[in-house]
C-alpha cells in the first residue's frame, strides 16, 4: 500500500502576523515557518497504518511550494517516513489548484490512502483534501478523530457540532485529520540522522489556473480594551447589570 | 455576474438548523441587489416546518427525498446537488460554514469546475465582482478574495449574518422521490455528547484555562455555564493537560468562535487564544493577574481570584433570572 500524505509549510501559531508592504501577504520578518500542526496527526496515522499494513508499505510526503517547504518535509521523514515529493511552485496558488497538483502526483504514484490535515492554521480553508478527493475520484472523509481500515473498507468518526459521525466508507480515500485522532511521535535522534540519508525528490507542479485570487490582505479591526470593574467579588453585581442593560447579551 | 443563486438547506434530525436560515436571508438579499433569481435545495427523509423557510425570502424549495438521506451521505449529497446546479443553471451556491458545510461545498465546487471561497463574514460587490472576505490565521488577519471562474460556491460563518423574517411569503415546494442514491460515503450513526452544547454554535460560552487549576474545579464553570445556557469552553494548556476533551478547545488549533458573550475564567489569553475568540461580541475576563493580555480584548474585568468571582457570578445571574 502507498500511503500520501499532503503536508503545508506555515507559520508557527504563536507568530505575531504583519501585514507585508504587498498588502496581500504576511511580512515574513522574524517568522519561524512549522509542518502544519494538523498534518502532524495525518503523518502519525499514514506511520501507524504502515506499520499495521507491513510488507512493502510506503509513506510518502507530498507538498507544493518553494524550497523552504524541505525543512518540515525532512522533519515528516525524520518522523519515519520513506520519501518525500517536492511540488515546486513559488508562485501564490489557491487551494483548488494546489489540490490539482497533489491530485495529478499522487494518481501517478498510485496512492489508494492519502492524508491530510483538516484545515492549514494559515489560510484555514479546510477544503484542499476534499477537493483532492474529488478531482481523484475517490471517497473522503474530513475532520477525522478515529479511524479503522479493514480490507477496503474504511471506518471513521468525524467531529461535527455536539457530537461526532460515524462514517463507512471505502479505498480509494481522502482522509483529512482532526487533534484527537492520535498522539504524533517526535522524531528520534535515529530518525533525525536517518532522514539525511532519505530522498526528497524535485518535480515542476502541474500547471493550472487559480479559481480565487487574494485581492487584499488586512488587520482586523482593533478591539479597544474595556472596564475593570474591580479586583474581588464586590465587582459581580455591576457585571451582571452591565451585561444585561448595557450589552443585553444576558 | 450572477444569474441563479441556489441555497443548500441543512437538516439534522429533519429540523433545519438557524445557519440555514442565515444563509437564505443572505442570499435572498443578495439576489434582489444583483437582480438574479433564487431558489433552495433540501436533501433528507421527512424535514418539519421546510415550508418555514419562505419567510426568509426563497419562494422556490426543492426537496430531495429518500430515507437514506436522513443523516448526511457525502457522496450521495455531492451527486444530487452538483446535478441540480447544473441541470438549473445555478452559478453561484450558498451553504452554511458548518461541519456539514466545509465538507459538502469544496465537493460541490470540484464536481462543478467552481471557485469555492470559504468561512466568509462579510461580501460586497464591487465593479460588478463579488468581493468575500474571510478571516484567515484563525483571525489574527483578514483575506478579501474574489472568483476568478465562473460558478462559484461560497460558505457563510454561522451567527455572522442575520436570518431576517420576512411575514406573508409563502413557497413552492417541489417533491423528489430520489432512487438508489450513491451512499459509497455515508453516516451509519451520530453520537451526541450528552446534554452539552458545542462551543462552535453557543451564542455564550464560558471558558477556563490553567487559573482553575485542576479539573475537579471545573464544576464552577460548568456551573455557571449552565445558569447561561452556554458551552463549556477550554484553552490549549488545559485539554493539553488532558483536564478537558479537544472539542472544547477554543483558539487557533481548536475552534475559532464568534458568540455574543464570551467569559474567560483563569486564562492569560496567549496569542493564539486570543485569535481564535477575539471576534466573540462581548468578552468578560476574570484573572487575577491584571497585566494578562486577556484584558487587553476584554469588554469587561474582574482582576479577581476566579474561586471567589465565578460563585458570585452564578448566584447573581440565578437572582436575574428567578
Amino acid at each position: 500500500m502507498k500511503i500520501a500524505v499532503c503536508i503545508s509549510h506555515v507559520p508557527d501559531t504563536a507568530a505575531k502576523i504583519n501585514i507585508g508592504s504587498d498588502q496581500k501577504s504576511i511580512d515574513q520578518n522574524g517568522v519561524t515557518y512549522i509542518i502544519n500542526p494538523y498534518d502532524e496527526f495525518g503523518i502519525e496515522e499514514a506511520l501507524k497504518q504502515k506499520e499495521k499494513f507491513g510488507g512493502d508499505s510506503e509513506v510518502i510526503i507530498l507538498s507544493v511550494g518553494g524550497d523552504a517547504n524541505k525543512e518540515s518535509i525532512r522533519k515528516a521523514l525524520a518522523m519515519g517516513a520513506d520519501r518525500g515529493i517536492i511540488l515546486k511552485d513559488e508562485n501564490p496558488k489557491d487551494s483548488f489548484s494546489i489540490a490539482s497538483i497533489l491530485a495529478d502526483e499522487i494518481k501517478a504514484l498510485g496512492c489508494e490512502l492519502v492524508f491530510f490535515g483538516k484545515q492549514s492554521v494559515d489560510y484555514d480553508n479546510s477544503i484542499t483534501g476534499q477537493l483532492t478527493a474529488e478531482l481523484l475520484n475517490y471517497s473522503c472523509i474530513s475532520v477525522v478523530v478515529s479511524l479503522n481500515i479493514d480490507g477496503n473498507k474504511v471506518f471513521a468518526e468525524r467531529e461535527i457540532e455536539g457530537g461526532k459521525e460515524i462514517v463507512e466508507s471505502k479505498l480509494p480515500i481522502v482522509i483529512t485529520t482532526q487533534k484527537g485522532l492520535n498522539e504524533p511521535r517526535y522524531a528520534s535522534l535515529k530518525g533525525i540522522m536517518s532522514a539525511k540519508k532519505k530522498v526528497i525528490e524535485e518535480k515542476p507542479a502541474l500547471a493550472v489556473n487559480n479559481l480565487t485570487e487574494v485581492i487584499k490582505m488586512s488587520r482586523p479591526p482593533a478591539k479597544k480594551a474595556g472596564r475593570i470593574l474591580g479586583s474581588d467579588s464586590s465587582a459581580v453585581p455591576e457585571l451582571v447589570k452591565l451585561l444585561h442593560e448595557e450589552a443585553k447579551v444576558i | 455576474m450572477i444569474k441563479n443563486i441556489l441555497v443548500v438547506i441543512e437538516q439534522r434530525d429533519g429540523k433545519i438548523k438557524k445557519s440555514s436560515l442565515e444563509a437564505v436571508s443572505t442570499a435572498s438579499k443578495l439576489a434582489s441587489e444583483t437582480n438574479s433569481s433564487v431558489q433552495s435545495i433540501a436533501l433528507g427523509s421527512e424535514i418539519e416546518n421546510l415550508s418555514s423557510i419562505a419567510e426568509y425570502g426563497v419562494s422556490k424549495i426543492n426537496h430531495f427525498k429518500n430515507s437514506d438521506l436522513h443523516s448526511y451521505s457525502p457522496s450521495a449529497y455531492t451527486k444530487i446537488i452538483s446535478e441540480f446546479a447544473i441541470q438549473t443553471g445555478s452559478d453561484l451556491i450558498i451553504i452554511p460554514n458548518t461541519s456539514f458545510g466545509k465538507d459538502l461545498a469544496p465537493r460541490i465546487a470540484a464536481r462543478i469546475s467552481a471557485g469555492c471561497i470559504m468561512d466568509i463574514i462579510h461580501f460586497e460587490i464591487s465593479a460588478d465582482e463579488l468581493i468575500c472576505r474571510r478571516p484567515i490565521y484563525a483571525g489574527k488577519a483578514m483575506l478579501d478574495v474574489k472568483f476568478l471562474s465562473e460558478k462559484k460556491v461560497l460558505t457563510l460563518r454561522p451567527n455572522v449574518f442575520k436570518a431576517e423574517k420576512l411575514p406573508g411569503l409563502s413557497a413552492e415546494i417541489t417533491l423528489n422521490e430520489v432512487t438508489s442514491p450513491d451512499l459509497t460515503t455515508r453516516v451509519t450513526e451520530i453520537k451526541k455528547s450528552e446534554g452539552k452544547l458545542d462551543v462552535a454554535e453557543a451564542d455564550i460560552i464560558v471558558s477556563g484555562g490553567r487559573g482553575v487549576k485542576g479539573p475537579e474545579n471545573f464544576h464552577l464553570i460548568e456551573e455557571l455555564a449552565e445558569t447561561l445556557g452556554a458551552a463549556v469552553g477550554a484553552s490549549r494548556a488545559v485539554v493539553d493537560a488532558g483536564w478537558r476533551s479537544h472539542g472544547e478547545q477554543v483558539g487557533q488549533t481548536g475552534k475559532t468562535v464568534s458568540p455574543s458573550l464570551y467569559i474567560a475564567c483563569g486564562i492569560s489569553g496567549a496569542i493564539q487564544h486570543l485569535a481564535g475568540m477575539s471576534s466573540s461580541k462581548y468578552i468578560v475576563a476574570i484573572n487575577k493577574d491584571k497585566d494578562a493580555p486577556i484584558f487587553s480584548v476584554a469588554d469587561y474585568g474582574i482582576t479577581g481570584d476566579l474561586f471567589e468571582v465565578l460563585p458570585k457570578l452564578t448566584e447573581e445571574i440565578k437572582k436575574l433570572r428567578s
